[in-house]
């Protein structure tokens, strides 16, 4: 047996054929274009915004652009204040009404249905992120709006109204990221709250809450970001008056629906100042990436 | 080790008698359509340490959960029998698993520390049960890491995250967690399996000190573990798969491990299967 082993041709290894390599090579350099294209994209627009909208600082003046109290822009007033103040109140509001509403469907999600509701909720609250915004604010506008109008007076255009709206339309973000939040605790730790005779409610409140605090911080901001950024349905609803708030039920205006407003007929530095509008857009929307980013390094850090 | 076989004599009531902290009778447990446990019976002595053994999968930890309920926890599960503890039903109507769960505190396979400080985790079953002033609070986190013989180590660390320890520190603060709520038994799950041998021996000694006070049972897949911790052994043993287990043998340590009753005792101890 040993010399028939012994025997046998010894075996060269197969050289890589010419087209084996091609193709590897190709496809190696197809998906790299993907990448690149995508990344372009986004460095693209920037720098168009940019392009565009970098002369109202010099023709406007920083100060009068980010200080200004009025935006007038037929009398050369350029102020986006309100508008900047406009998009923090309607998100903030989005934001307090919102948030809790979506970290309780997660906690109840994760920790208290029972798997058949859970099968029924899941996709419900999924379902939500694939309605167009535009009826998100066709809803509010005829169903939400009338009922605003009745408590506040006026025609019900203003940020109570954005506030009911956004605060639905952010509920799958933040829902489903702090579920995976919630979702990455683990199980240990769990049973180790429920056999210190910890209650469910207990366990939920001061340990799976905490443990996942870094992950349902993140999931608020990504929120943030899509209520910052939400433009169609706010525009239906908020009454874009370019004024400071007065009030929940009186027209305010934001950075987005101001665009979509001005657009149409801006020109000369009118138009030039609607895309300083975005590049401010641009820097609050990555400064909040740049936020997550850094949290989810500091939750790998305290692993 | 030899003389810890010669175990000490168990603690005895008033009568004289062994005093039983824990009494199961007729114990059958389903997962759903799943018979896990059938027919078990057994009178656990208080203030001594219990063993169980039997080979993989053969329901010793779940038979262990059965004791504090933490099987609830788990959908579709279903005990029938009785689980005596102090002479009450535990799954008696009306009856709280939190708060048997607070008198049975439990020590898992993997070291479980909340993410949060040394401190706090030892204080976490205090304050679910109403202690808010600091003073005593300190006083009992104090205490309960030295039972654990953890305080020379963690006492200028206090502030620092539990998930900082070693797997074995991990273990200890783990015991130190349930020892806060004063438990009268403690069910440990394999609680050495996950951690170095070192941090073992000072788990199995912690054991020895602890079981003046506390009913002590512990799951573990270590014979000479179990020789050498424990007062009494019981053997489980699933013959078949898709059967339920049962109880084979229960008795002192030094009798199951010197002269089992019971034949298939015997070949699991001498390492015949399993």
């Amino acid at each position: 047996m040993s010399e028939t082993a012994s025997e046998q041709p010894r075996q060269q290894l197969k050289l890589m054929s010419r087209s084996t390599y091609l193709k590897e090579a190709a496809l190696k350099n197809l998906f790299l274009l993907c990448a690149t294209m995508a990344v372009a994209g986004v460095v693209l627009i920037f720098l168009f915004v940019g392009w565009r909208g970098w002369p109202v600082f010099a023709e406007v003046g920083l100060g009068r652009f980010l200080g200004g109290r009025e935006w007038l822009p037929t009398e050369g007033l350029f102020g986006i204040l309100p508008l900047l103040v406009g998009s923090l109140v309607v998100t903030l509001g989005a934001l307090a009404l919102g948030a809790p509403l979506a970290i309780g469907a997660a906690v109840f999600l994760s920790e208290i249905a029972p798997p058949r509701v859970r099968a029924v909720v899941r996709p419900a609250v999924e379902l939500l992120a694939g309605v167009p915004s535009v009826v998100y604010g066709f809803f509010g506008l005829l169903v939400i709006r009338p009922v605003v109008a009745d408590l506040t007076g006026g025609l019900g255009f203003g940020p109570l109204t954005a506030w009911l709206i956004l605060a639905i339309m952010i509920v799958p973000t933040i829902a489903t990221l702090t579920e995976d939040a919630l979702g990455s605790v683990p199980d240990g730790i769990r049973e180790a709250s429920y056999a210190m005779g910890a209650t469910t409610w207990q366990t939920i409140w001061r340990v799976l809450l905490p443990a996942a605090k870094i992950g349902i911080i993140d999931a608020v901001i990504l929120g943030m970001g899509r209520a910052i950024g939400e433009t169609m349905a706010v525009l239906m609803v908020v009454g874009n008056a370019p004024v400071f708030f007065r009030g929940l039920g009186k027209p305010i205006s934001t950075l987005t629906s101001q665009i979509v407003m001005d657009m149409p007929y801006a020109s000369g530095t009118h138009r030039t100042a609607l895309f300083g509008l975005a590049i401010i857009l641009f820097l609050i929307s990555m400064g909040l990436v740049a936020l997550v980013r850094g949290l989810s390094r500091l939750r790998e850090e305290s692993r | 080790m030899s003389e810890t076989l010669a175990c000490p004599a168990p603690a005895t009531g008033a009568d004289g008698a062994p005093e039983v902290k824990i009494t199961v009778r007729d114990l059958d447990f389903y997962y759903g359509d799943f018979h896990a446990l059938t027919g078990i019976s057994c009178d656990i002595k208080a203030r001594a340490v219990t063993a169980f053994i039997g080979p993989s999968g053969c329901g010793k930890s779940t038979f262990l959960r059965c004791l504090n309920r933490m099987n609830d926890l788990i959908p579709g599960t279903r005990v029938d029998g009785t689980v005596l503890l102090d002479g009450q039903d535990v799954y008696g109507p009306g009856v709280d698993p939190v708060d048997l769960r607070r008198r049975v505190g439990m020590i898992f396979q993997q070291p479980n520390p909340f993410p949060m400080s040394i401190y706090d985790n030892v204080a976490y079953g205090p304050r679910l049960h109403g202690v808010k002033k600091k003073s005593e609070l300190d006083d009992i986190v104090r205490d309960s890491l030295e039972r654990a013989n953890l305080w020379k180590e963690v006492k200028d660390i206090l502030d620092r995250g539990g998930l900082t320890l070693s797997g074995g520190q991990q273990q200890r603060l783990c015991i130190a967690r349930v020892l806060a709520v004063q438990p009268d038994v403690l069910l440990m799950d394999e609680p050495c399996s996950a951690i170095d041998p070192t941090s073992v021996q000072k788990v199995e000694d912690l054991m020895a000190e602890l079981k003046s006070s506390v009913t002590i049972i512990i799951v573990t897949h270590n014979m000479q573990q179990a020789a050498r911790t424990s007062d009494e052994t019981a053997f489980f043993l699933q013959e078949r798969s898709g059967e339920p287990a049962v109880l084979v043998e229960f008795g002192r340590t030094a009798d199951i491990f010197t002269s089992p009753k019971d034949k298939r005792t015997e070949d699991y101890i001498t390492g015949r299967f399993g």
